[in-house]
């Protein structure tokens, strides 16, 4: 297992290079400057505000320059924001996503397993149809339709519930974790009946049955491990995509988190912040696939015997 | 068996799930009657601030904080706008009207305690002109001796730039030539001074964006001072005792909020998250409109919505073609139509009563005209006339404005109008780069005077970007003009070059902005001036009697 983690570790290397070095030739080859204002930049300041970043050097200096920074773990000045480094940003939003993303995953697997297997108990009844209809409607429905509409009957009809903000009212942060996990549940709906019915129909299960073991340790012991591993490999990406896909519901919240700094540094031409969370969001989705490649690999006997066999 | 199993299962983890959702709830007070009990303004503020150091920071959004943290020589009354003493407690200009004497208020102090006085206007400007500090409204300075030798590195000595501190609380500002509006400019947050100690505890004078101006470090001499600045989140500033005028001022601090998103700024308003937004959501006007709800507020603003024409065009070199496509535009169709929410059609690029100026009106909507100027210009019924490109920056609304405006152009006048929308910093690539044939623009005026509004068409204006250049138009904006003996004759100048502006139209001036906000009840003294300028000493919050 360290053996297989460590062989994925040194693959990431040369995929994190692709990465930047493609971000850092879109990002200056893209029209307009991080310095290019509505007002007229007179030139003098141009000049000062470009040595100042070291934009005056050659493409090439600065891809290498750039390179030394984040070997050594730092992804240089915002130019949006003087005096605040990438580092610094990010970390400041950080928690804030990270915890977004971890109660929307909440929310995601909670709604998500449980309308699953209740839907591969009794296939093609009701008990299947209205779980997994849901589950269209959930993946259908996109956070900026979703968010707002929890918003308008929760928050601003019934009162129960803030409309923005994050950490600063109590229940603040429940309607956006709804917002963004609903479209991971209703996957995970998806995924967790598929593997369950697979899981279900196998010999194992009917010893199980056979043996006179009650529903509740079947489903709950037995079938779960089996048929939950497709919901595990989808797990490590899909918390990658949370956090770098919590734009939307950061916005619609007003959450201090770091989606909106990704997206917003793009259209500043903030070109540090722009790589900077590129290669962030780069190495957490490495991670995360890594993590739930692991995962698998623990809950699935036949991979563990596989990855013995090669090391 | 399994029946019993899926429901007593399905109800324990509901039951799990749901008082997980609901732990958090409980009943709480609202941001907005908690600021009214404690006297905290909350206030939605568009974008998270790029800056807070006076001098390196260029919007909206950085100009509500700054000028809650700090102050200058003079500040303009929020009424009037005509400015009333700040730092200055009063000042004398000389006869010929190039020399400003200021006296300083010897109660002047930084929110540190320490003592403020005329030396630190000097070191600040001088500061504030370090071309390494990238300050993009050192122009701002301009109108003094040597300010723009000394930003150009043509001079190095600040001493022969015509500021000087003739003694402690004196301060003596020596201008090139009479500059009517100069008061107006110190209010600007660009004429600011800052704490040298603070500065050069942080790092070099002109080193831009070092940590003077994070929570803790930043002094400031304005009415509060900054509490925290938590990224995205909010900044809150808190009653600075050390205020000269700290008795008057009512509240006890400001809390203002990054609400980069409208609608959701909108509905903050209404679960009483704010006190005061930065803007309404265009479709929403209408709807607190027709409820006649007071807590809209639309005022007119010192800015013109326009359309650049480059003439450096073959085919829009003619004024005649560009006079025709002026006078083919329905401003009050667009206004009442398109806009709705309170918009003035404008007919010159400098706003009515902009100073007690009151632009000439040459232009008009006249599309018999406007057929006959195309004609004579060889189009006639618009046959010929290459296809002409308008280009605006991404946005809804300047997307419907311009297809109103290609479909008066087909319909007056016949010809093929396209429309390209580019994201914004491609936009201001193309625009700049004359890559461009119609573009959309705006201007919001910087401090109340007609020159701000007509000095951006100057041969080298860096905000021209038509191509249009007017030697006489220059000359009376550079010489005539500042010459002028009154007030009166100074306008007459303004009128003659404006004239001159709108007969050759480089620019097509459609609309001069509102602004638009969501008022609670409870906030009380808002000012209602063109330049949408609050003064935070004077508003303050009352609870509603229940």
């Amino acid at each position: 297992m360290f053996k297989f983690a460590l062989g994925r570790l040194l693959q990431a290397i040369p995929v994190l290079l692709v990465v930047i070095t493609m971000t850092f030739l879109l990002v200056h080859s893209a029209p307009g400057g991080p310095f290019s204002a509505d007002k007229a930049v007179p030139e003098a300041v141009l000049v000062a505000l470009e040595a100042q970043y070291n934009l005056d050097q050659p493409l090439w200096q600065q891809y290498f320059s750039y390179l030394g920074d984040v070997l050594r773990g730092d992804l240089g000045p915002s130019f949006k924001y003087p005096g605040r480094d990438v580092n610094e940003l990010i970390m400041s939003g950080l928690g804030t996503t990270a915890e977004l993303g971890f109660y929307a995953m909440m929310v995601a697997i909670f709604i998500g397993v449980i309308a699953g297997v209740t839907a591969s108990m009794r296939p093609n009844t009701m008990q299947d149809y209205v779980p997994m209809t849901a589950a269209m409607i959930g993946i259908c429905m996109p956070s900026f339709l979703l968010g707002p509409l929890l918003v308008l009957i929760f928050g601003i009809h019934l009162e129960w519930l803030p409309v923005s903000g994050w950490n600063e009212i109590p229940g603040d942060k429940i309607l956006p974790a709804i917002t963004l996990g609903t479209g991971y549940a209703a996957y995970i709906a998806r995924l967790s009946r598929g593997g369950m019915l697979e899981v279900l129909s196998q010999d194992y299960i009917r010893t199980a049955r056979a043996k006179g073991l009650s529903e509740f340790l079947i489903i709950g012991k037995h079938a779960l491990r089996g048929g939950l591993i497709p919901v595990v490999a989808f797990l490590g990406p899909a918390f990658a995509g949370l956090l770098g896909g919590s734009f939307v519901v950061e916005t619609i919240f007003q959450i201090p988190g770091l989606g909106r700094f990704y997206v917003q540094a793009a259209f500043n031409r903030d070109y540090t912040m722009i790589l900077g969370t590129t290669v962030f969001f780069a190495t957490l989705i490495i991670l995360f696939n890594l993590l739930s490649d692991m995962l698998a690999i623990w809950l699935n006997p036949k991979l563990r015997q596989q990855v013995r066999g090669d090391s | 068996m399994k029946q019993q199993f899926s429901s007593s299962f399905f109800t324990l983890l509901s039951a799990l799930f749901m008082s997980l959702l609901l732990s958090g709830c409980g009943s709480s007070e609202s941001n907005v009657a908690e600021g009214n009990r404690t006297g905290i303004l909350h206030w939605g503020n568009g974008t998270e601030p790029q800056s807070l150091d006076p001098h390196v920071a260029t919007g909206v959004p950085e100009h509500h904080i700054i000028v809650a943290l700090m102050e200058g020589l003079v500040h303009k009354n929020s009424k009037t706008l005509e400015p009333e003493p700040g730092v200055a407690k009063s000042w004398t200009v000389s006869d010929d009207g190039r020399v400003y004497t200021f006296e300083l208020r010897d109660d002047a102090r930084w929110s540190n305690g320490d003592v403020h006085n005329a030396h630190d206007f000097v070191w600040s400007w001088s500061r504030a002109l370090q071309p390494a500090l990238g300050n993009l409204y050192a122009y701002m300075y301009f109108p003094i001796v040597n300010a723009h030798e000394f930003y150009k590195g043509e001079i190095t000595d600040f001493e022969q730039v015509g500021v000087k501190a003739l003694d402690d609380l004196t301060l003596q500002i020596t201008l090139k030539n009479p500059t009517p509006y100069f008061l107006q400019l110190l209010d600007h947050y660009s004429m600011y001074p800052v704490h040298q100690a603070t500065i050069e505890k942080f790092g070099r004078a002109d080193e831009r964006g070092t940590r003077w101006t994070y929570q803790g470090n930043f002094v400031g001499n304005g009415p509060f001072k900054l509490k925290t600045w938590e990224i995205n989140r909010a900044i809150e500033v808190e009653r600075n005792t050390f205020f000269h005028g700290n008795d008057e001022v009512k509240l006890n601090g400001i809390v203002f909020y990054p609400t980069e998103n409208v609608t959701t700024e909108e509905r903050m308003f209404r679960a009483e998250q704010l006190h005061y937004t930065n803007d309404v959501p265009i479709d929403k006007v209408q709807t607190y409109r027709d409820a006649n709800d007071p807590a809209l507020k639309v005022v007119p603003y010192l800015g013109t919505y326009y359309y650049r024409i480059n003439v450096r065009e073959p085919h829009l070199q003619d004024k005649r073609v560009r006079r025709a496509l002026g006078k083919t535009i329905d401003r009050e169709q667009l206004t009442e139509h398109v806009l709705k929410a309170g918009q003035i059609p404008a007919y010159a690029m400098t706003p009515p009563n902009t100073r007690g100026y009151y632009p000439p009106v040459s232009l008009s909507f006249d599309p018999e005209a406007a057929r006959q100027l195309l004609a004579d210009a060889g189009y006639p019924n618009g046959e010929g006339f290459p296809v002409t490109e308008i280009l605006y920056n991404t946005n809804e609304g300047h997307r419907k404005m311009a297809v109103a405006i290609q479909q008066m152009w087909r319909e007056h006048l016949n010809i093929e109008v396209t429309l390209l929308n580019q994201e914004w910093k491609v936009y201001l690539d193309s625009e700049s780069s004359g890559d461009y044939q119609i573009s959309r623009a705006g201007w919001i005026g910087d401090y109340v005077d007609p020159n701000n509004f007509l000095d951006m068409f100057l041969c080298d204006g860096g905000n021209n970007r038509t191509g249009w250049c007017n030697e006489e138009y220059d000359r009376l904006i550079l010489e005539v003009a500042p010459t002028a003996k009154t007030h009166e004759e100074r306008l007459a100048v303004f009128t003659q070059a404006e004239t001159m502006l709108m007969d050759d139209l480089p620019v097509l001036p459609i609309y001069t902005y509102t602004t638009k906000h969501l008022v609670h009840p409870s906030l009380k003294n808002l000012a209602n001036n063109i330049m949408d300028m609050q003064r935070y000493t004077e508003i303050y919050l009352e609870g509603e009697e229940d």
